[in-house]
């Protein structure tokens, strides 16, 4: 291992993300070959994965990182074992072969470039994801891989069918990630490490502490919707509204994966307790079974299989969490079969939608002759996805039923599960990878011929390594299987299954599932009739709901927005002012700190009380006046009447600043007030006017009261004391009030001018756009 | 003198809520005068009051005499009534050149930000 390890993985997360900056110029300048070059990434990427194979496998664990906020002790750091250097071979290796497929199917389109962007990019997230040591890099990525799935669902967004699938995925998947995180948090509040190089190997206290099943359902909701368990499987299939690539890439070899990679992750610490045991083969059981009986309804290839994925999904769930010896092997090899088997399939049905013209399987017939590699491959990945001997599939089934069957009724349930649910796989196996190939060829849209090697290579791989992992099983077990269930058991595992049949129970249970999908396969159209006819009967599913819940909550928003906004000045001035009177009256009548009756001013002075009564004719003469003469006499009144008390209590900067003021307000208000033609009287009902002089009076209330409270309490003459004693012998300068404003407060001051002087520039845009557009503003009449 | 002070303050802002929740935009204008009014008062009152002694420092001495008002909440008053003169004007102006453009000093039947059939934004995806 070169000593500069760290820094290459480093460049290698980030690869797939700089290819996807690159390639919508390479697309432009090289066409469809930019593909092969931008390929490059992730194959570079694979082969530096490849070069941990060696130390993984001896149980080492490789990691890394750098500080990211140290402050917050968070760090971009990975650390890769068995399962999460299986998942970054996965990603990059079928990432290289899609993106080279992706070269063929979107040759000549328009926005190719785009979409290898998107791909790479969510290339880029998914490794980040299955690396990722610390929690919130992990959430990062969970959330990149569903926004960058947006993107590609999305792709073809003239389409409003690929807008809902997109959307609807991100809701889902979206949604399940914010569970994920509360659910990560309540780890770290449980056990205090934020790594999850740190989490799994922590010996007790997160199953027992009271949160642990709080903490689970967040976790299982992040999980089970990414990973389209039943009842949020609903996004999946309509995700292949998405391109092909997108289709064998993200939702099925990869990104779905993505809750099951996280359940394995977790076993260790959270796995191995009745909730879990009950809950993962509960969902994945359920899912297994209605995927595999939605695929049969089907006659879109891509639908089958997306269908079958789910299905597959619920598998995988259910044997991570059911607890017997053998149930995690099974899990890790079913995995990889899957990602191999499926990868190629779709590629299969997309190849075959592509140089067609249809994936609709009744429109299919005799392909084989016009496209004998693209079938070569085809039924390779069906024979490893029926599981028959000599294919890896045969192997992870063989450990399936070795690990499910056991004598208790549990045991025979999920056994009888797992047969009904890999015999219809079985037979949709061979729907889609013989069926079109097989019989009389029937007429399609286009001339069927063999797809350029861009739309082979991929499934050819794919299919070929499920046939070689078999037969070099030893060597797939010891660098892949073995260290990847050693990684979710946390324990030293050997996988030695073999794809020699061996007499035993599993090897009958095979048998049987194999018998049973075949007949299945045989009577596929008596099948799917039979299946139309039951769905029909069940009615709406939890799709239309999501229809409903959108449509929900647009309504709800709407109703929402017109209560609050009613578009009414009156109502929100009268809301704001409720608000305020209930502020001021409640909390003293509450905790009783009502002020007491102040006693009359002894030494009150004529002149005071002049004025004081004199504001007040002028304040009550400004609501009653019924004409704009006197509405504007009576403004003056009380404002001169406040200059006078100003000055009559030891502040004449503010006396000439009010003289100032009101006489310029009245006298700009007289001006436009001549030109306005509008009476001040009022024009309200009697009942309105009373409810509105009730909540004025509260208000008013509220505020004498709050001001009487406060000036019973003593005063602070903190503040008053440092500007009195500072004014002169630091700012230089007698009057105090000055001094403030001008020095101890210039800042304020300069905020102040710069109020005024943007009013009187918006004055001053208001009265000239008039003359100026007088035409455009026609409309607001 | 405070408690005076206090009712009278009450009352400035009894009157300008008042005068603000008319729905015609002349009134509103007058209540946001007296609500400037009524706020200052407070603010001048909450300092405590005290009798004609302005807070300016006597030649030769380094601080304010005994008895002077408390020059603190004069300096924010004199900030404050800068800005509702500013605030007044602004919405004077407004006033006009909303009766200009849309012939009408009731707010009701201002709608051009939010009309009152407004359509519903669309069901689909």
């Amino acid at each position: 291992m070169a000593a500069n390890a760290p820094a290459l993985t480093f460049i290698v997360l980030f690869l797939p993300i700089l290819a996807a900056v690159l390639a919508p110029g390479l697309t432009r300048f090289l066409g469809d070959r930019a593909a092969w070059v931008l390929a490059l990434a992730p194959a570079l990427a694979f082969l530096h994965f490849c070069t941990f194979l060696g130390e993984v496998a001896g149980g080492e664990v490789v990691t890394g990182g750098y500080a990211w906020v140290p402050s917050f002790n968070l760090s971009f750091s990975w650390f890769l074992d068995g399962l999460s250097l299986t998942f970054a071979l996965l990603i990059t290796g079928i990432g290289t072969l899609i993106v080279i497929y992706s070269g063929g199917y979107m040759k000549g389109h328009p926005d190719q470039g785009r979409f290898l962007a998107f791909i790479l990019l969510f290339m880029g997230a998914m490794l980040g994801l299955v690396v990722s040591d610390s929690f919130l890099m992990l959430f990062v990525y969970w959330e990149l891989t569903s926004i960058t799935s947006f993107l590609l669902i999305g792709f073809d967004h003239e389409r409003e069918a690929a807008r809902r699938a997109a959307l609807q995925a991100l809701v889902v998947t979206g949604g399940g990630g914010l569970c994920l995180l509360a659910g990560l948090v309540f780890l770290w509040n449980i056990t205090g490490v934020t790594q999850l190089s740190l989490l799994v190997h922590l010996e007790n206290g997160l199953r027992e502490s009271p949160f642990y099943l709080a903490a689970l359902v967040l976790v299982l909701a992040g999980a089970f919707t990414k990973s389209a368990q039943f009842p949020f499987h609903f996004w999946l299939p309509n995700a292949m509204e998405a391109p092909t690539p997108v289709s064998a890439y993200l939702h099925s070899a990869t990104m779905v994966k993505a809750g099951v990679y996280l359940l394995m992750r977790l076993n260790p610490v959270m796995g191995q307790t009745p909730a879990w045991e009950i809950l993962l083969p509960f969902f994945g059981g359920i899912t297994l079974i209605s995927g595999t009986l939605l695929a049969v309804r089907q006659t879109d290839l891509k639908l089958m299989l997306a269908y079958t994925t789910m299905a597959s999904l619920g598998l995988l769930v259910m044997l991570t969490g059911f607890g017997a010896p053998h149930a995690v092997e099974a899990a890790v090899l079913y995995l990889i079969a899957h990602s191999l088997f499926k990868g190629a399939l779709f590629m299969v049905a997309g190849t075959v939608d592509h140089e067609t013209g249809t994936r609709d399987l009744t429109k299919l017939a005799g392909l084989r002759a016009a496209m004998p590699i693209t079938f070569g491959a085809a039924l390779l990945a069906a024979l490893s996805m029926g599981g028959l001997p000599l294919f890896f599939g045969f192997l992870a089934k063989e450990e399936i039923y070795t690990a499910l069957a056991a004598g208790n009724p549990r045991a025979v349930f999920f056994t009888g599960l797992a047969v009904a649910g890999n015999a219809l796989m079985f037979a949709i196996a061979f729907a889609v990878g013989l069926k079109p190939f097989l019989g009389p060829r029937i007429e399609t849209p286009k001339h069927p011929h063999e797809g350029p090697a861009a739309l082979w290579l991929g499934p050819v791989v794919l299919a070929a390594l499920g046939l070689l992992a078999a037969l070099f099983s030893g060597l797939a077990h010891r660098y892949v299987s073995s260290p990847m269930a050693s990684a979710i058991t946390d324990q030293k595992v050997t996988v030695d299954i073999t794809s020699m049949p061996h007499l035993g129970l599993p090897l009958m249970l095979s048998i049987i599932t194999m018998v049973l999908g075949a007949l299945v396969y045989w009577r596929l159209d008596t099948a799917r009739a039979l299946m139309v006819r039951a769905l029909e009967n069940l009615g709406p599913g939890p799709d239309r709901g999501f229809d409903r819940l959108i449509c929900g909550l647009v309504r709800l928003s709407v109703a929402v927005t017109r209560f609050v906004q009613p578009g009414r000045l009156e109502i929100y001035i009268t809301a704001t002012f409720i608000l305020l009177a209930l502020t001021l009256l409640v909390p003293p009548l509450v905790f009783g700190e009502l002020p007491g009756v102040p006693a009359w001013p002894q030494n009150l002075l004529v002149q005071e009380a002049a004025f004081l009564l004199i504001a007040l004719i002028g304040i009550l003469a400004v609501v009653r006046a019924t004409d704009r003469l006197t509405a504007i006499v009576s403004l003056g009144i009380q404002g001169f009447a406040v200059a006078v008390i100003f000055l009559l209590f030891g502040a004449p900067d503010l006396s000439f600043t009010q003289f100032m003021v009101e006489t310029l307000s009245v006298v700009i208000l007289a001006l436009v007030m001549t030109r306005l033609r509008l009476s001040p009287r009022d024009h309200r009902p009697v009942g309105q006017m009373l409810f509105d002089a009730v909540v004025a009076t509260a208000c008013g209330l509220g505020f004498t009261l709050l001001l009487m409270k406060s000036v019973e309490a003593p005063f602070d003459n903190l503040l008053t004391d440092f500007f009195n004693a500072y004014s002169k012998t630091i700012a230089h300068g007698a009057n105090v009030v000055n001094v403030i404003i001008v020095d101890f407060r210039g800042t304020d001051t300069l905020g102040e001018i710069a109020v005024v002087m943007i009013t009187g520039l918006a004055v001053l845009a208001l009265i000239r756009v008039r003359a100026g557009s007088r035409t455009g503003s026609g409309e607001g009449r | 003198m405070e408690a005076l002070f206090a009712i009278l303050i009450g009352l400035f802002f009894a009157a300008a809520i008042y005068l603000m929740l008319s729905k015609h935009t002349v009134r509103i204008l007058l209540g946001v005068v007296l609500l400037g009014n009524g706020v200052n008062l407070l603010l001048f009152t909450t300092g405590r009051l005290t009798r004609e002694v302005p807070p300016i420092i006597p030649a030769g001495m380094d601080a304010l005499p005994a008895g002077a008002a408390n020059p603190l909440p004069q300096a924010l008053i004199l900030t404050a009534i800068v800005i509702s003169f500013s605030f007044f004007a602004f919405l004077l102006v407004l006033t006009y050149r909303a009766y200009q453009e849309l012939g009408t000093d009731n707010s009701d039947e201002m709608r051009l930000a939010e009309p009152r059939d407004e359509e519903r934004p669309p069901m689909g995806y």
